[in-house]
């Protein structure tokens, strides 16, 4: 027996070390140097739950509720995991025949595999979601999923509020977004889109461990790396929600828009732009789908006429006119004009309403009386006044008192993509009429026709500068944000704009005339009890081109008030494109509107007229058919760009490859 | 040797019971930490498998005591009855066996199931030591090499064929043992270096392979530069050497691969040491198929990365996020390693094969200070079942050899597996205990 050692020994104790060292080797490279797997490791069990905050709500004046956010719940269904399913129990319960639920079990099965759990019903009512929790242990394999949207209280203000939905991959390359990844939900439009910074709120990262089966567990190192998520703000409006569904009632079955403002403040109490949507349609699942319909109503529901549309305002401009012409000291308020029918002193003539003399002997009447030729007149004097020399300074110098009303410009609203209406200047004319024109060419601005056109917005703004006497806030519908007033975004909201120059007597006597409107002139049917309310009705001319041709439309019926005189409170303009004149629509409105804002109901005696408002139905059927027309024009006209697009490129193409021939063929000659 | 005869328990070998309850422990820990769950009402529960080990553990300690108290001649007397018996059992396996994942090699008595196997080689390492150790054995002769080979074989052929490929595979570790009994130097070397061969063909690069084969070549060159000198032979050997592993690696393996193996078998073949099958040999990549992930290959890389994760110190007992999530494949038995290497990082594997290797040493330690060569024979046996089960295992965690199903002695959860390794421990440490005795 070997009792010396045996060499051998060493070598199987060298070759158990050798091993083991080999294995260690390897382990020290894998565990302190290959960080992938580190990631890896992360990646597989850590699981990082994005909480989203419960975006801001929004406050009407009042505090009511108008948009906040509410649970819904979609009904999910594994079908490997339905076991000692009683399908009769199933069907009463979820309010289901039997064909019904075997459609949508054979719809979910053939789209998806057993294992995955897929949608069996979308936003369960609330009964059916009491009694499928209540039952929830007979139906195994089914689960309640809850989701978050956005629920419009009252359904109104659509376009004001304006609504969310996934960002897009091209906003996402925008700056504006950059904290946004693909899924998140954004503000599109409205005040959801304005205030989207506010409103959103601060996401929330929770690190969570997930087993093999990805289901999350336990918090990672108990929360330790979590950030908390912070709600959004919520906002207050000047939007009186009463108010704006009354006057969305009132503008029911009708094209055109309203704008109410306090003109204290700048807050605007009402926009309506009709015909109104149902902003509950554009959330959830079904907004792309609703959308697409919304988009092609010839009416056109999510196109906001109130901050977009450009009216020519028709006689509702002429205290605006007669505003300038005062202010400019080329009429004083006794200046009066003979006036009997029409105003002769620009070759054609130009009708007015009224033909009895004396209509027009002075401001207040003429402007009462809405005198076409007198307004006309003062429009040229204005213009052609003597201490500007010339009609172009002339021009000018009206421009920039418009101007200074917010005429021809964005206005800044909180609302995104604001129209800015048109405003003539002298460029305008001299490119119209090169250069060659005078105060008879352009005659028809005075009153309100012509190159002028103005948004609602702009109407009821200018409306607030003369109830003032001279200045006004920029209009806008946030009072706070979270609950301040003074924030950044609100400080342009803040600050008082004052128009020029323009005397108290010229807004007195403006005033003046406006309240005659209503006590003895165009619109007495729009007088409230116990308030005095200044306003101008307008019926405006207007021209839509068809096919190539311009085809004269019926009227706009327009409104523009302030009330009370003494301390305005409300500052309105009403616009129902094509219904005929401004007493007959716009004018009740305004002042139903101006009634139930002032005195917070509707007086009985004026119940009949509320009622034919309601059930007036302005909608004329060439609106579909010029809808139509148009939409065939855009449709042939992106048609056109595309052919001449492919066209371009396939010359490209041609001449790519004519020089890859010619190449080819002088290499082979060079061969 | 001492007059007065100490008593048998100052005669057991401390250290060794010492290493095999620290890595019995060591095992039960990690098995709960797998086990373990947030959830759970209480920290110890019965029906979990961490409490059915400790209770394996009490088995084993029981037997391990029963051992001790048996007369160790016992154990070199019965060697061949039970090596007889064993491969009777083994052969009635495979027709009565359990159907565990295609391989017939458990019996199952109503719920308890054990593999014949594993308890087979202690009647192998016994009989072994048995056979070497008669007076009549020259291990020098032919006749005798193939009988010792046959029986430390013939168990593995039987296990093969109830088709347990891994546990088959343990009994070539007696060749290691044999090799300390006289086996030609050549059996050992070559054995290696065809291992070395098979390995490093598959692991690493084909370009960096042949360098690697051509500095060692050089290397070796270096090292019998006079011997070269004087001699014909040894060059040609060199050579030849040099030219069938370049031949082997270069040309042999990629030609098989590429025109004999199908697509499914090099997947398999690559799938088990856990690594991509390479794009040469992807037969499906131009068709751009989906790859789909073997389940070993999925093993394996669910190992390393918990292996890899655990960094330097590890996540800390009960924080690994693979563990705790259950991961990794089998992290209760083939892959417990991957628990101790996530929670403790590489200071904990560290320490572990620190304890294996200072048990293997140590039994390698006890085996030589025998008198009685039956007693070092069969502490060989144990060594070699030993390291062949820890070096495998662990390199399969980390992708360094071939996913077989083997388990890690002591720590895998398991009664068979814990048992059979408790009681070769224990008959070394009985028949070390009368080292004095007498000479058989």
């Amino acid at each position: 027996m070997s009792t010396a050692a045996n060499p051998r020994q060493y070598i199987i104790q060298i070759i158990f070390l050798g091993v083991a060292s080999v294995i260690l080797l390897r382990l020290f490279f894998l565990q302190n140097f290959e960080s992938k797997y580190k990631i890896m490791a992360n990646d597989i069990a850590i699981y990082k739950k994005v909480v989203y905050p419960p975006r801001g709500v929004i406050y009407d004046r009042k505090g009511k509720v108008m948009l906040s956010n509410t649970t819904i719940y979609d009904l999910m269904v594994t079908p490997r995991n339905m076991k000692n399913f009683d399908t009769a129990q199933f069907c009463t319960a979820m309010g289901l025949d039997l064909p019904g639920f075997l459609k949508i079990m054979k719809f979910v099965q053939t789209r998806n595999i057993d294992v995955r759990q897929s949608t069996f019903m979308e936003q369960l009512s609330p009964e059916q979601t009491a009694r499928f929790q209540e039952n929830a242990f007979l139906f195994q394999g089914f689960e309640l999923v809850e989701r978050n949207i956005r629920e419009y209280k009252n359904a109104t203000a659509g376009i004001v509020l304006g609504y969310i939905g996934e960002v897009s991959v091209d906003m996402l390359k925008k700056e504006r977004y950059a904290s946004y990844r693909q899924g998140d939900y954004t503000g599109l439009s409205g005040l959801e889109l304005q205030y989207e910074e506010a409103l959103r709120g601060q996401r929330g990262v929770h690190f969570m461990e997930r087993d093999k089966f990805n289901r999350p567990k336990d918090p990672y190192r108990n929360g330790a790396l979590d950030t908390m998520e912070v709600s959004g703000k919520s906002l207050e409006l000047y939007m009186d929600a009463d108010l704006q569904s009354y006057a969305e009632k009132l503008m029911q079955n009708k094209v055109g828009s309203v704008v109410a403002i306090d003109p204290q403040t700048g807050g605007i109490l009402t926009m309506v732009s009709s015909p109104c949507y149902d902003p509950n349609l554009l959330r959830g699942r079904d907004r792309a789908k609703n959308y697409g319909a919304l988009y092609r109503e010839a009416t056109r529901p999510l196109f906001n006429r109130a901050t977009q549309a450009a009216y020519p305002p028709g006689s509702t401009i002429k205290p605006m006119t007669g505003l300038v012409a005062l202010s400019v000291g080329a009429i004083t308020p006794s200046f009066g004009l003979a006036c009997y029918g029409s105003y002769n002193y620009c070759g054609r003539p130009i009708a007015c309403e009224h033909h009895d003399a004396g209509h027009a002997a002075n401001f207040r009447l003429a402007l009462a009386h809405s005198c076409n030729s007198y307004f006309s007149h003062i429009f040229r004097m204005t213009i052609d006044y003597k201490g500007f020399n010339n009609v172009k300074v002339g021009l000018q110098k009206w421009h920039d008192y418009f101007s200074a009303c917010g005429f021809g410009r964005q206005s800044g609203i909180d609302l995104p993509f604001e129209g800015k209406g048109l405003l003539p200047d002298t460029t305008t004319y001299n490119k119209m009429y090169r250069g060659v024109w005078n105060s008879c060419t352009v005659v028809f601005v005075g009153m309100g026709q012509g190159e002028l056109a103005l948004t609602p917005l702009q109407m009821a703004n200018s409306m607030a500068i003369i109830a003032n006497k001279g200045y006004y806030y920029i209009p806008h519908f946030v009072k706070s944000i979270g609950k301040n007033e003074n924030d950044p975004l609100l400080k342009k909201y803040h600050e008082r704009k004052t128009v020029l120059n323009i005397p108290d007597s010229s807004f007195s006597a403006v005033q003046q005339a406006m309240q005659d409107v209503v006590e003895s002139g165009t619109a007495v049917g729009a007088k409230v009890d116990g308030i005095t309310v200044c306003a101008k009705t307008g019926t405006a001319e207007n021209k839509a081109i068809v096919n190539g041709a311009v085809i004269k439309m019926a009227n706009h019926s327009m409104f523009v008030a302030f009330a009370p005189r003494e301390h305005p409170r409300i500052a309105i303009a009403v616009a129902v494109e094509n219904s005929g004149f401004g007493a007959t629509w716009a004018a009740p409105i305004a002042s139903l509107l101006i009634e139930k804002y002032l005195k917070d109901s509707v007086s009985v005696k004026r119940k009949s007229v509320e009622d034919k408002m309601f059930n007036a139905k302005l909608i004329n059927k060439y609106v579909y058919t010029i809808d139509s027309a148009i939409r065939t024009r855009d449709a042939l006209a992106y048609k056109l760009r595309q052919e001449r697009k492919h066209e371009a490129d396939s010359t490209r193409r041609a001449q790519d490859s004519l020089m890859f021939v010619r190449w080819m063929e002088r290499r082979a000659r060079k061969k | 040797m001492s007059p007065v005869r100490k008593s048998l328990f100052n005669r057991i070998d401390g250290v060794m019971i010492m290493l095999y309850v620290a890595l019995v422990i060591i095992g039960l820990l990690a098995v709960f930490s797998v086990e373990h769950r947030s959830s759970d009402p209480t920290i110890f529960i019965a029906n979990k498998n961490y409490s059915k080990q400790v209770i394996w553990f009490g088995y084993s300690l029981f037997l391990g005591f029963l051992i001790l108290l048996t007369d160790s001649k016992f154990f070199a007397s019965t060697a061949f009855l039970g090596y007889t018996i064993g491969v009777f059992v083994l052969i009635l396996t495979i027709f009565v066996g359990v159907d565990v994942k295609g391989s017939h090699s458990w019996l199952g008595f109503g719920s308890f199931r054990f593999q014949p196997g594993e308890v087979c080689k202690i009647f192998t390492s016994l009989a072994l030591a048995k056979f070497l150790s008669l007076p009549e054995t020259n291990f020098k002769t032919l006749r005798h090499r193939l009988l010792g080979v046959a029986l430390a074989m013939g168990p593995a052929v039987i296990i093969l064929l109830q088709n347990e490929t891994g546990l088959a595979l343990v009994y070539f570790c007696f060749l290691l043992v044999m090799y300390r009994e006289g086996l030609p130097n050549a059996v050992l070397v070559l054995g290696f270096s065809l291992i070395a061969l098979v390995l490093g063909t598959l692991l690493i690069e084909r370009k960096m392979f042949f360098i690697i084969i051509t500095v060692l070549a050089a290397i070796t060159a270096y090292l019998m530069r006079s011997a070269l000198r004087r001699r014909m032979e040894p060059r040609i050997i060199l050579i030849s050497i040099w030219a069938v592993c370049i031949l082997f690696s270069q040309l042999a393996v990629p030609m098989v691969f590429k025109h004999v193996l199908k697509q499914h078998q090099i997947d398999r073949i690559y799938s088990m040491l856990g690594k991509e099958v390479p794009i040469e040999y992807n037969k499906n990549a131009e068709e751009g198929d989906e790859k789909k992930v073997n389940a070993s290959e999925y093993n394996v890389l669910q190992s390393k990365i918990a292996i890899g994760s655990g960094g330097f110190t590890g996540k800390g007992f009960l924080n690994g996020t693979s563990t705790k999530n259950q991961f990794v494949p089998e992290q209760n038995t083939d892959f417990i390693f991957t628990a101790v290497a996530e929670q403790f990082g590489f200071l904990g594997s560290l320490v572990l094969i620190g304890i294996y290797v200072s048990l293997m040493l140590r039994i390698i330690f006890v085996a030589e200070r025998q008198r009685s060569a039956f007693t070092r024979i069969y502490g060989y046996c144990v060594a070699s079942i030993l390291f062949f089960h820890f070096a495998i295992n662990i390199s399969m965690t980390i992708g360094l050899a071939p996913v077989i199903g083997i388990t890690l002695p002591f720590l895998s959860y398991g009664g068979s597996s814990l048992l059979s390794f408790s009681i070769l421990i224990f008959i070394l440490v009985r028949l070390d205990a009368d080292r004095q005795a007498m000479i058989r």
